[in-house]
């Protein structure tokens, strides 16, 4: 495990989100627990993201429903190393589904940020973008400095996916920024916004 | 089996799933699921999803849910148990979720791996928050999923009908 090497890694996870989230057009945001959720939330709170605040392991199989029900909105999962390991199994389940319209982006900074920043095994030396590639996901790519990552953001706006993109950034405790908790709340909110008034009676 | 006539449950259940237009269907195989997930496949209106395990199921059809789509969750007894957590998914948003599951370790069952997880089953849905049909009849299947389905989709609340190993045959392996 090497514990120190996150610390110096160049990208910072709120101007991630926030350039990734200032051209997400009528994206639909998924965000897996913890910080990923108030990187999502620091950026701008909106009926379209959807944060969660448990069902740890759940961001992409949610992402993978909604790409299905949605097939003509972009739908972009943000979420953490930790959350991504615990649904592993899911890339699979993407990969075989193939959904042309999903796109899975994680901020990989190789911790549980919320329980103490204990290493994950991303700092052991798993390789998310090797393990979604293996599983079948036809676009991964592991991004670590600024400027493969300004390039990356047309891929996960527009390509054809689905796409899986890990993307290293430095180990730090920042402000929580807290999106609404009533998860009945986020989903009307979330329902009304993308099918209107007919979804909630 | 009472004869060699095919079962005419499972098309019973597909007919349920149409009528309350199921959109997704999210599985881990079981043998006693084998048709009517032969028949979902083959419908032009449903998407059929293999998963991992079970839990990723219960997010997929939140997702689903969210995006407008209906969905349903086919599995075996033992897979409840993978579904706990992510349980707290549908409770909290206040989602529908209709579970379908074949039972094992029930009635007859000579893996008594199974057996932990089949004499619990509708113990930890109930923990869970999720409303159980027990169907022990298959000529009461029908009705039994309509009921679940409605409470599931019109609630919106997570239930699960358990199709009883009585109805299925306790599986054997042919020894």
């Amino acid at each position: 495990m090497n514990s120190e090497r996150s610390k110096s890694y160049s990208l910072r996870r709120r101007a991630v989100v926030k350039e990734l989230l200032a051209q997400r057009g009528d994206a639909l945001v998924v965000a897996g627990l913890g910080a990923a959720a108030w990187d999502v939330t620091a950026a701008g709170d909106e009926p379209l993201n959807f944060p969660l605040w448990g069902a740890m392991g759940g961001a992409v199989p949610l992402g993978l429903g909604l790409a299905l029900a949605q097939p003509s909105r972009r739908v972009l999962v943000i979420t953490g190393d930790g959350e991504m390991l615990m649904g592993i199994g899911s890339l699979a389940t993407v990969a075989t589904q193939r959904p042309p319209n999903l796109a899975i982006v994680v901020l990989d900074n190789e911790r549980y940020g919320e329980t103490g920043m204990q290493l994950t095994h991303t700092a052991g030396g798993v390789d998310l973008g090797a393990i979604a590639a293996a599983s079948g996901i036809p676009i991964c790519r592991t991004v670590s400095d600024k400027k493969s990552f300004r390039s990356v953001i047309p891929q996960i706006q527009k390509e054809v996916g689905p796409l899986f993109f890990n993307i290293k950034i430095r180990a730090e405790n920042l402000p929580l920024m807290l999106p609404p908790k009533d998860g009945a709340y986020l989903k009307d909110r979330f329902q009304l916004a993308l099918l209107g008034t007919d979804a909630i009676i | 089996m009472d004869s060699l006539e095919p079962e005419t449950w499972p098309q019973d259940i597909y007919q349920v799933l149409v009528e309350n237009r199921v959109r997704q269907v999210a599985y881990i195989p079981d043998i006693g699921h084998a048709s009517l997930i032969k028949m979902c496949h083959k419908s032009n209106n449903m998407k059929t999803v293999v998963l991992t395990t079970e839990e990723e199921g219960v997010a997929l059809l939140a997702g689903a849910w969210l995006g407008g789509d209906r969905g349903v969750l086919l599995m075996q007894s033992s897979g409840v148990g993978n579904c706990i957590n992510m349980l707290s998914l549908t409770r909290v948003c206040r989602m529908p979720l209709l579970i379908l599951v074949t039972m094992r370790g029930e009635w007859g069952e000579f893996n008594p791996w199974q057996v932990p997880m089949g004499q619990n089953t509708k113990q930890v849905l109930t923990v869970a928050g999720v409303l159980t049909f027990a169907v022990n009849d298959k000529d009461r299947i029908k009705e039994t999923v309509e009921a679940a389905a409605k409470m599931a989709f019109e609630g919106p609340a997570a239930t699960a009908v358990l199709i009883s190993q009585r109805i299925l045959g306790a599986k054997t392996f042919d020894r």
